[in-house]
């Protein structure tokens, strides 16, 4: 009965993980807060796998009008076709780890956690250019010229630009993204001691 | 009657001497530092309270908080108001309309605020217009005046707009008396020809709309100030008067011979049966009712021509009257609705009825004879005690819930808590100077929060820098929470507040709106977005479809006005955030302003006098580019052949076929949102 048990911990273990890589379509992974002191409590914006929202309904066209002083381009997620394939990607990574269920290999673990492990990294480093680009293409001939001409919130941390105090750190969806490839991890591991 | 009189003089006498000495020391000695502690509202605190103050002579109302005193906002109501463009907007116009016709200007006196079970809900609020007999409804998550109705065949609708428990109606009625149907009489037939009404007003309980239900046509009296019953005496209104002589001249002497005048009282729950029987008459008349349409936006007027009127001759057991001492001013019923507070203003004592004691003297018929039919219930019968010589002209009473009333003196000045079941006095402090209306947050209702008292004093004098002859009125915060009253604080009040009420503030905070969604905006005129802005010339008239967003109005650039023209601005605020109003304001505009509030459409009449290029800016401060969002618009003179062109930052458009094409989406649009 104790030997039953043990032998099935490796798959509850990634199935666990397969939902909490569902979580990121329920909570945002990004959270980017714009301290004011016209602004009481902050704006907040919010990255999630498919969509940006915020701490208002209007967070966008607030924020695109303030961008718009220096001439940051407008901040359409319309025209960000990363919202759009990476929920195909999530979705297709969940397939694969019920797959991984299904085979209960060691290996077939490990390759998936390394998949989802690469995948995340590309994904910060893809949230970077945008910020990159974002913060890099001002109009020459905004209203207020920046210093620099360089206007990049920090990826991972907290700056001051201009009248804001920007800060930008993981949400919750990031929180569960991490948690699955440990749960894939911890797969493998006991499939492997097993 | 001569030890009246006495007390009286000696009452005046006494207002010269306070004036005179002045009073700077007794003012120290009340406001100690723990004083000024308890009015302290720290920076980036809020108040406890909203404070709904009537504006009196201003027709407007005006939003304190307290404890601290702070001016929140002025609410345009009954007056024009250039400072946001009220009545002058073509939106706004139509919430002047009369039986006189555009009426500009009114007196407002008495502040309702919603109530459901007895007690205020927060929702709207309600106030009186004196002088054209008019009721405005102020919506209280916007803080607009969103309907306003006329009251036909009364004349200073003083006594109004009084409430009952669940909102059901607003009870007014005719401060003076007057031919109804108005018609040319000498006016010393007024014993003959002059009548008064009570009117019932029903209020929509989901909308909150009025519509006059029925009048009660009453002896030619002056109807002074109202309440309505509450718990057991819900259903019934009590209704002072005075000039129960029917004297038309020199109304301070003729007026105050009587050693008592009448109460009405009125079992409205009996009116409403006697309408469902059909026992009215109906009687041809005009007046208006103006109402903001909630998806437009846009106010709409409507002439109403027939009133029900119930004679109480035709319906017994609806209308009593009982004897009250001498010219009473405010009658107040107290949290339980079992007593009644008649302030006899020129009365040395204050009497105090009971409703269940007056319940009985209708079923035993314990009457006095009766006035036009109407019976007279005994006075003895009715009076559950007496104030004994509690000071010197009783005006307006509220309570705490902890079984206290205070009721303001306007001779003697001062405010003075008495126990309502002993009739015991408890208290008195003076105010400074002469009282006229007291509150308690939610002092009329059911369950008031018994922790401040505010006096709106009708004479300022020396308590203030002065400001020419003409000065600010006075209120004045007391501390009720302990056994006596402790003043706290002096604020000046802006016009002249009558009544005021006063609210915790968690009933409306929580509602009040920040902006208006644009995607509900259905206004027939609205530009939805920068690229739809255009102009269009139909004859003399152009319509420019004109947006606003940091930092610019689009079009910016106009030419092909021409002298003679009548432009239109509508003007739609495409801003989604809170506090972001733009405002709107042409050189050589006859009228006034716009304010917008984001998400919202207004519009503005425009009538360029001569040729030139004229400039139009936003009023507003909105951002740091705020003095760049301006624009021109040019003018030729009549019968040139410029055309209509329009543009931002770009070489004028002249579209005609597009600007056709929205115009007719636009009338598509206000047809849908009819």
């Amino acid at each position: 009965m104790s030997l039953k048990q043990k032998s099935r911990l490796p798959q509850l273990l990634m199935l666990i993980g397969v939902l909490s890589l569902g979580a990121v379509f329920l909570f945002p992974l990004w959270q980017i807060t714009l301290d004011a002191a016209q602004f009481p409590g902050g704006l907040k914006m919010h990255i999630w796998i498919n969509k940006i929202s915020g701490s208002e309904k209007n967070i966008i066209q607030n924020i695109n009008i303030l961008n718009h002083y220096i001439g940051m381009q407008y901040i359409e997620p319309d025209s960000i076709p990363e919202l759009k394939y990476f929920p195909m990607v999530a979705y297709v990574m969940m397939a694969l780890g019920l797959i991984s269920l299904a085979i209960n290999k060691a290996w077939v673990y490990l390759t998936w956690f390394i998949i989802i492990a690469i995948l995340g990294a590309l994904g910060i480093y893809d949230f970077y250019l945008w910020l990159y680009d974002y913060g890099h293409n001002l109009d020459p001939k905004a209203p207020i010229k920046v210093e620099g001409m360089t206007y990049m919130p920090p990826l991972l941390g907290e700056k001051d630009l201009l009248n804001f105090y920007v800060t930008s750190y993981p949400h919750l969806g990031s929180g569960f993204l991490g948690l699955s490839s440990l749960l894939a991890l911890a797969a493998y591991w006991f499939k492997r001691k097993s | 009657m001569k030890t009246h009189f006495l007390n009286y003089v000696a009452g005046l006498s006494l207002i010269f001497l306070m004036a005179s000495c002045g009073n700077g020391s007794e003012t120290s000695q009340v406001l100690g530092g723990s004083a000024a502690e308890q009015a302290y509202v720290a920076p980036g605190e809020y108040d406890e309270f909203y404070a709904f103050m009537s504006g009196g002579y201003s027709g407007q109302i005006t939003a304190y908080g307290l404890p601290s005193g702070r001016l929140l906002k002025e609410i345009p109501v009954f007056s024009k108001y250039p400072e946001n463009g009220y009545g002058y907007s073509e939106e706004t116009k139509a919430m002047f309309n009369t039986s006189y016709g555009e009426v500009p200007w009114d007196d407002s006196h008495h502040i309702e605020l919603s109530q459901t079970d007895g007690e205020f809900d927060g929702r709207w609020l309600f106030v009186n217009g004196n002088n054209t007999p008019r009721i405005a409804r102020v919506d209280l998550k916007t803080f607009e005046t969103v309907e306003i109705l006329e009251i036909p065949d009364v004349a200073g609708l003083h006594c109004a707009p009084f409430i009952t428990e669940n909102s059901e109606y607003l009870v007014s009625g005719t401060r003076f008396s007057v031919p109804i149907p108005q018609k040319d009489v000498p006016i010393d037939t007024y014993k003959k020809n002059f009548k008064g009404l009570i009117n019932y007003v029903s209020v929509d309980p989901e909308h909150g709309h009025m519509e006059l239900a029925f009048q009660i046509e009453m002896p030619g009296f002056n109807y002074d100030l109202a309440r309505n019953g509450k718990g057991k005496s819900h259903g019934w209104s009590f209704l002072t008067t005075y000039n129960s002589e029917q004297e038309h001249s020199l109304l301070e002497v003729n007026a105050s011979q009587k050693d008592k005048d009448l109460m009405a009282v009125i079992n409205w729950k009996k009116a409403e049966q006697y309408m469902e029987e059909g026992k009215f008459t109906e009687r041809q008349t005009s007046y208006f009712h103006n109402l903001m349409n909630e998806e437009t936006t846009i106010a709409e007027s409507e002439e109403k021509t027939l009133t029900k009127i119930l004679d109480p001759k035709d319906c017994p057991d609806m209308v009593y009257f009982i004897p009250v001492p001498k010219s009473p001013h405010g009658c107040d019923v107290d949290p339980t609705g079992e007593y009644i507070v008649g302030n006899g203003k020129l009365s040395a004592d204050m009497s105090v009825y009971s409703f269940d004691k007056i319940m009985q003297a209708i079923e035993d018929k314990n009457f006095d004879g009766d006035f036009d039919g109407i019976p007279i219930i005994n006075y003895e019968a009715a009076l559950d005690g007496i104030v004994k010589k509690p000071g010197l002209g009783p005006l307006h009473t509220e309570f705490d819930g902890r079984g206290n009333a205070y009721t303001t003196f306007f001779i003697s000045s001062e405010v003075v808590k008495w126990d309502v079941e002993s009739k015991e006095i408890l208290d008195r402090q003076p105010t400074f100077y002469s009282p006229g209306h007291l509150v308690i947050p939610g002092g009329e209702t059911k369950k008031p929060d018994g922790k401040y008292l505010v006096a709106m004093n009708k004479i300022t004098k020396d308590r203030y820098l002065p400001t020419g002859p003409e000065l600010a009125h006075s209120a004045q915060l007391f501390d009720i929470s302990g056994d006596k009253m402790k003043l706290i604080l002096d604020f000046p009040t802006k016009g002249e507040p009558h009544y005021a009420q006063a609210i915790a503030a968690d009933k409306i905070q929580p509602n009040s709106v920040k902006f208006y969604d644009i995607e509900q905006n259905k206004h027939p005129h609205a530009t939805l977005g920068e690229s739809k802005t255009r102009v269009e010339r139909d004859g003399d008239e152009v319509h420019v479809y004109m947006t606003a967003i940091r930092s610019h109005l689009a079009p910016d650039n106009i030419e092909g006005f021409k002298v003679g023209d009548n432009v239109y601005f509508h003007l739609t605020n495409l801003e989604q955030d809170w506090d972001v109003p733009h405002g709107f304001a042409i050189q050589g505009a006859t009228n006034a302003e716009l304010l917008v509030m984001p998400g919202q459409t207004r519009t503005l009449l425009w009538e360029p006098k001569k040729p030139g290029v004229f400039a139009f800016y936003c009023t507003d401060f909105c951002s740091a580019l705020h003095q760049e969002m301006s624009g021109y618009a040019r003018v030729s003179p009549k019968g040139s052949d410029v055309p209509i062109k329009w543009g931002l930052n770009e070489k004028l458009r002249e579209n005609e076929q597009a600007a056709h094409d929205f115009y007719e989406k636009a009338k598509q649009n206000a047809n849908i949102g009819k």
